[in-house]
Formats: structure tokens, sequence, C-alpha cells
């Protein structure tokens, strides 16, 4: 654990800067809202410029299954940006959380390998049918899947319902977790079928919405059974888990930076308001809550790239630590905004809803507190 | 970032043969403890980083680790840092900034073997965060100056054969253009250090009364009226080797808490828990990112990330601490020993939860308050606007108090 790399690559720094010189074109605050206006899943070519053209919805794909063969760091990166403009586009749900259950099965199966080519590629948009909130690391350590809600029958059709999924609306390609009689499973469904329902919910997050998913003897492919399934949902809830922190870290950065922006400019009682000590201080107190929270995601994203065996305590503490930090950095802004912080045009609202949503996705910080309490090794009281 | 980096004159390897040959020469098994430390200053192994002939090689100060460890590995005795903290951290690079050549030659050996000790004579009762306000005054007599005033918190001050001091030596400008820096023979006439006992029951510090005590000029470090220009070197410094430092985990506070935790199940509540978790959690954030700075100072990047640590630490202590002392319950009600004592070192962790919540409340008010910190960060890192000064171009004189 002493010997994780906590800083960026040149090669990292690189791609940072293709991304945000992207995003600032693409994505400028004005244009998420009215993105998330429009009433679509996500916006299509923001994605297919981001994921497609410069390659980075496969960056956790090995070159030789169709992707850039980079690791969790850089995903990290990435998701780092993507919170700073808190992008509407499905990273998280299919390069990270689809991609990386892909890369849990076996992907020496053909329909494995197709269908991993084509979310590296982003031609096809994929995600893991589980509630967003769903706590990567179960309490008394290592990592474990949701148990399934929904019903395998017979040979390949699913029935059944899951709410509260990210990224399924506008999905392609959905997939699910279920119980047959042959016990656990991962199974893929295409939702174009019409026996698969995805209907919008309207969300706290208007960047990230989500679907509630009805499958109605939906036509599906067993892709992993008991054992591999459980084991690639866990693992790609935790690389989710660990891989949000960078996202978090990404939205607590605007936030303290478009603050200290506006009181620096912003004149009240004959001065700018970021003179007052007041004021000082409670910006000062979020950068050290930054350098911490930089510190964590990046021992997360690297723990994960070297699957190290610490990876389940540096999930934990990243995600703990960042969530937290990202709630405090978006209400100071829209408190240190003032009445321009409460308006639909400002952006800050924006920051606000992506970062409470983040708090309760893939675990609250209080699920992932109380998953190291069993990895650490301080045990609650008995009683 | 800058992708090319400067060949070091000295490597890695040109260090490890150094610390060789010094070992071959004597052997700390049979080598004398100050003989030895001598013997390393004087092959440039004390400080790497420092030029040739006053104990380094111009080698990058990433570079001391490997001597260091070579050392440590070796057996050979080692300077105690602690408790020469100040003669390190502080003295050491301002009289190699501003010091003469005669300065430096006479001093920095036997300050880095630790023969002889050195205190800091900059805060006064009167000026603690606003330092520049400081009423010592030092009036120019012949080739001396005749220094009268009182200096507090003065740690190691009843063990130092030197200070570093600061004196107003001019009331008529403003408070921080009238100020010069000197270096202090402790054992001068003149110079009284009384004990200042305080919250735990110790006196670590001491007041330092200034009467009539002459320092030669060829003492000044830097120009007249200079002073609080050299000061900020000094402070830099201090800064700079509080944040450093390698922990594991649980290796600082939260690792008694957690051994306690677990080794006193009966001692559990829900609340406590709850509180541990967050804590722990905290503080495996700061090592994080303490890590984190030392692999950026080790690439040649330092970032403001120093004062940083300071404030965390220093809240995480005080949490901590207060946290241990409602876990133990009963226990938490007693105190280990009240008894007047000296020590030359702070010990946190060889005492007990009491002491160690008391002791740690002096963390957000020494080498500079948390509010001042804050404000350092706000105005240097984010950018933010001063507050309006009415001290500014007022001579010190002037100035109400």
């Amino acid at each position: 654990m002493s010997t994780a790399d906590l800083l960026y690559s040149e090669a990292e720094d690189d791609l940072r800067a293709a991304v945000r010189s992207l995003l600032t074109d693409r994505c400028p605050p004005a244009a998420v809202i009215s993105e998330a206006e429009s009433g679509r899943a996500y916006d299509v070519a923001l994605w297919r410029a981001l994921g497609a053209e410069m390659g980075t919805a496969g960056l956790l794909v090995p070159d030789k299954l169709g992707g850039q063969g980079a690791t969790a760091r850089e995903a990290a990166v990435v998701m780092e940006e993507l919170g700073r403009a808190v992008a509407p586009v499905p990273y998280l749900t299919s390069a990270v959380l689809a991609a990386a259950t892909l890369l849990g099965c076996d992907t020496d199966q053909e329909a494995v390998a197709r269908l991993l080519g084509a979310v590296a590629e982003g031609r096809t948009v994929g995600a893991l049918a589980v509630p967003l909130s769903t706590v990567a690391v179960v309490p008394g350590g290592g990592s474990g899947a949701p148990a399934a809600t929904v019903r395998a029958d017979g040979d390949s059709t699913l029935s059944g319902q899951v709410s509260g999924v990210a990224g399924a609306a506008g999905a392609d390609l959905l997939l699910v977790p279920a119980t047959g009689a042959d016990g656990y499973g991962l199974y893929a469904v295409e939702t174009a079928e019409t026996s698969v329902t995805v209907e919008p919910l309207t969300s706290l997050d208007l960047t990230r919405p989500l679907a509630a998913v009805t499958l109605t003897g939906a036509p599906a492919r067993r892709l992993a059974g008991p054992g591999r399934a459980e084991a690639a949902i866990g693992r790609a809830l935790l690389t989710g888990a660990g891989l949000l922190a960078s996202e978090q870290l990404g939205v607590a950065e605007w936030c303290l930076t478009e603050t200290v922006r506006h009181t620096k400019e912003r004149h009240q009682f004959g001065r700018p308001i970021g003179s007052f000590q007041a004021l000082k201080h409670r910006m000062a107190a979020l950068w050290l809550e930054l350098v911490s929270a930089r510190a964590t995601a990046r021992y997360a994203a690297d723990a994960l790239a070297t699957d190290s065996p610490d990876a389940a305590v540096a999930v934990a503490v990243a995600q703990a630590h960042c969530a937290e930090v990202a709630v405090h950095a978006a209400e100071e802004c829209v408190q240190l905004h003032g009445g321009i912080g409460m308006t639909w045009e400002h952006p800050a609202h924006l920051y606000l809803k992506r970062a409470k949503s983040d708090q309760l996705a893939l675990g609250t910080p209080g699920r992932h507190r109380q998953a190291l309490a069993g990895l650490v090794d301080l045990p609650a009281p008995t009683g | 970032m800058s992708t090319t980096r400067h060949r070091p004159a000295v490597d890695a390897d040109e260090l490890r043969r150094r610390v060789r040959e010094l070992l071959d020469a004597h052997p700390p098994a049979t080598t004398d403890r100050l003989d030895f430390l001598r013997a390393r200053f004087d092959a440039g192994l004390a400080w790497v980083h420092y030029p040739a002939g006053l104990g380094g090689l111009d080698a990058p100060r990433s570079l001391q680790a490997v001597v260091d460890a070579e050392l440590a590995a070796a057996g050979a005795p080692d300077n105690d840092p602690r408790r020469i903290g100040i003669g390190l951290g502080m003295a050491a690079p301002t009289i190699l900034g501003f010091g003469t050549d005669e300065q430096r030659e006479r001093l920095l050996r036997p300050l880095w073997t630790g023969e002889e000790v050195w205190c800091q004579l900059f805060s006064e009762p009167g000026a603690g965060s606003d330092l520049a306000a400081l009423a010592t005054r030092a009036v120019r007599d012949g080739d001396d100056w005749v220094v009268d005033g009182q200096k507090v918190w003065t740690s190691s001050a009843h063990l130092a054969r030197w200070a570093i001091l600061i004196a107003r030596t001019d009331p008529d400008q403003p408070k921080h253009r009238g100020i010069s820096y000197f270096i202090c023979d402790m054992t001068d006439p003149g110079v009284e250090v009384r004990p200042l006992r305080q919250i735990t029951g110790e006196a670590e510090f001491n007041e330092v009364f200034l009467t009539g005590v002459r320092i030669p000029d060829s003492r000044r470090l830097g120009e007249i009226g200079e002073g609080w220009r050299v000061a900020q070197t000094t402070l830099m410094n201090e800064r700079v080797a509080i944040g450093g430092g390698r922990v594991p985990r649980e290796g600082g506070m939260i690792g008694l808490v957690a051994d306690t935790w677990r080794e006193r199940p009966e001692l559990r509540t829900h609340d406590l828990h709850q509180r541990l978790l967050r804590l722990w959690v905290e503080s495996e954030a700061a090592r994080l990112a303490g890590e984190r700075l030392r692999q950026q100072l080790a690439v040649g990047q330092p970032g403001p990330e120093g004062s940083a640590m300071k404030l965390a630490f220093a809240r995480l202590n005080q949490q901590i601490s207060a946290l241990e002392v409602e876990l133990l319950g009963e226990e938490g009600l007693l105190y280990d020993d009240w008894t007047l004592r000296r020590p030359e070192l702070v010990d946190f962790t060889g005492r007990e939860a009491g002491y160690r919540y008391l002791r740690a409340k002096g963390n957000s008010i020494e080498g500079g308050t948390s509010e001042v910190l804050l404000n350092i960060i706000a105005e240097r890192v984010l950018g933010l606007p001063p507050e309006p000064r009415t001290d500014k171009d007022v001579p010190w004189k002037d100035l109400p108090r």
C-alpha cells in the first residue's frame, strides 16, 4: 500500500487536457441545462465525440478486446473532468459499470467479447441493471453482488423489475442479474425488444436520470453463472464506486473554483465579499477537503488499476470521504453565491443535484464506513 | 509539469558509495557518537542538498532518504532531529540563506550534530499571530546592538546555546519594515529563561526576558530593517518541516484509539463507533494527502499542501484524543500526573489520553494558528483578496497598542 502512485502521469495530464478541451467546447453549463430540459436520456453527439471518437469508452478494456488498454487511473481522470462539467453522458454507467461487468465474465466467450467490444468502441451503450444506490462492498468485507429482483425462466427469458437504474434510459444493452433454476446469473438483454420497458423517472440529478426497467419474458442470453456473475458484478460495483470518487472530486473542484471566482468579483459593503474572513475560511476549509479528497481518489484509482489487495479499503475510504466533500462543496457553492445560487439559470444547482445523488450512488458514506469496520477490524458493539 | 529534469551532480549510487566510505572509516560500533556525526557532516552526508563544505554535496533534497536509509541499516547513530528540530527546521535554512561565510562555518556543524541546541525568539506576549507587531527593541551602540524585551512560547530555551531573534530596530518605520534579525547567544548576560507551565501541567515552553543583552553586529542575519523578509524564510521552512514525514496506516493518533477499541470491547458504544469510523476515514485521507505531498516533493513539484497537512493534523489530533477520553469512560475522568516536568520532547504517544487531549489543543495554535493558516491558504492559494489593513503604512510607534 505504500508504493501507490498518487500523482498524475504525463499521459494522464494529456488525456485530461483533451477531455477538458472537448467539454469546454461542447458542454458548457448552458448546454447542460438545455440538454437536461430536452427530455433526452443523454447528449448523444457529445457521447459520440467523447466515447467513440476520443476512445474513452474503452479505456478499461484491453486492446485485444477492442478497447484502449488503459486502467482505472486514466478512467479516473476522465471521471474528474466529467464531474467538473456535470456532463450528461453515460460514461459511468456504460464505460465503467457495464464494461467492468463484462470484463468480469469469461471474455473467451464469443458473446461476451462481442458485447464488450461494442461497448468499448462506444457503438453500444450498456447499463448494469441494478439500482444506482447499490453498495459495492458488503459489510464484513469483500465485494458482493446485490440480490436479483429478476427471474430467469426456462432457457433464457427474463421477467421482473429493477428500480432506479442509472443509464438504462438510452441504453442499447442491459446487463441483468437474475435468478433461475440454475441459480444466480448475469444476462444480456437488448432494450429494443418489445418485452423490455424502460420508463424514465423524474430524478433529483437531471444529468444522470434514473429509469425503472420492466422485463416481461424478455429474450436474454446468459453471460455468467453463479459465482462468476456475482464476482463480476461485485468487482464492477467496486470499480464504479472507486471511480465515482474522482467524479465527486471534479464536482467539488468546480464548485470551489466558481465560488472563489464569484466572491472575488461580487462586491457588498464596499469590498469584494471574498475578502471577508468568515467567507475566506470556509473556502480555505473546502480547499483542505479537496487536497485529501484528491489523495483518496487517486489512491482508489491506483489500487483498482493495480488490482491491489487493499482495493476494497481504498474504495471505501474514497467513497466515505469524497461523497461528503462533494456535497459540502456544492452546498457552500449555492450558499456563497447568494440569491443567484438559487436560480435555474446558474449552474450551481446542477452540481448540487449531482453531488447529492452521487452521495447515495453505489453506497452512501455511512454504508462505506460500515464496510470499513469489517475490513479494518473496528467492529461494532455487540447488542 | 516539467518534462526535463536536471541531472543531479551527485546521484543515489554516488551517495551510497560515499556512505560506505564513511562507514569503513568510522565503524559505528566502535566510533564515539559525536565523532561519527562530525565525520558524517564533514563527508557531506548530513543534509545532502546543502553546499559542499557545509554538510552537503549540492545533491537533490529527495536523495537524503537514500543516505538516511543506508545509515540506519548500518546502525549508525542519528542526530535526533526531534530534539534539535528548531535548529534544523528554522535556524539552519535561514543561516544558509542569509548568513555570512563565517556564520555558516561556525554555526551549522554543531547545529546539525546537536552539540548546540537552538531556540527561536519570535513570539511575544503582544505579538503572536500578528508577529510583526513585536516590541522587543534592539538599539545600536557602536559595534553592538543592545536588546530589551520579552519573548514567550520558547521551546528548548532552557537547553539552547543559540537563538534566532527578531527585534525592532526602527520604530519610525511601519511595523514590517523596522525589524532586524539576529543570532542571540543564550549564555550572554541579560538573558533570563523562566519555565512557562501550561495546560498539561508540564513546562515545555519558556518565557525569555532580555535585559540589556549585547549582540555584536556581526551576528545580524540580513540587512538592517530586512528582518521580516528573513523571518519569512524561517517560517516557511518551519511549515515544510511540520508537513513532511511518511507514516503507515494508523500511524498517528488514530492507531492508539483503534487499538483500545479492538482490545476493550466492553467500552464500545454505537455512537462512539460512528465517530471512530469517521475519524479513521479522515485520518487515512490525511495520511494519503501527506503521502501525495511527499511524492510531489520527490519529483520536484512542491505544492502549497504543507499548510493543509498542519491544519488537518491539528484538527484530527484534537478530535481523536477527545474521542479517546470519552471511550475510556471511568478512566477518562482521571489524569496520569500533574507534576511539573520539563520535557525535552513533546511525547504524544507515550502518555495517556487525557494528556493527549490537552496537549493537542496547542496543535491549532503553535507554528501559526489554524485561523492564520486558513487566511494564508485563502489569499495565497485561492487568490482571495486580503482584508483591509489599517496598520499598513503607519509607523510602528504610532500604532495603537
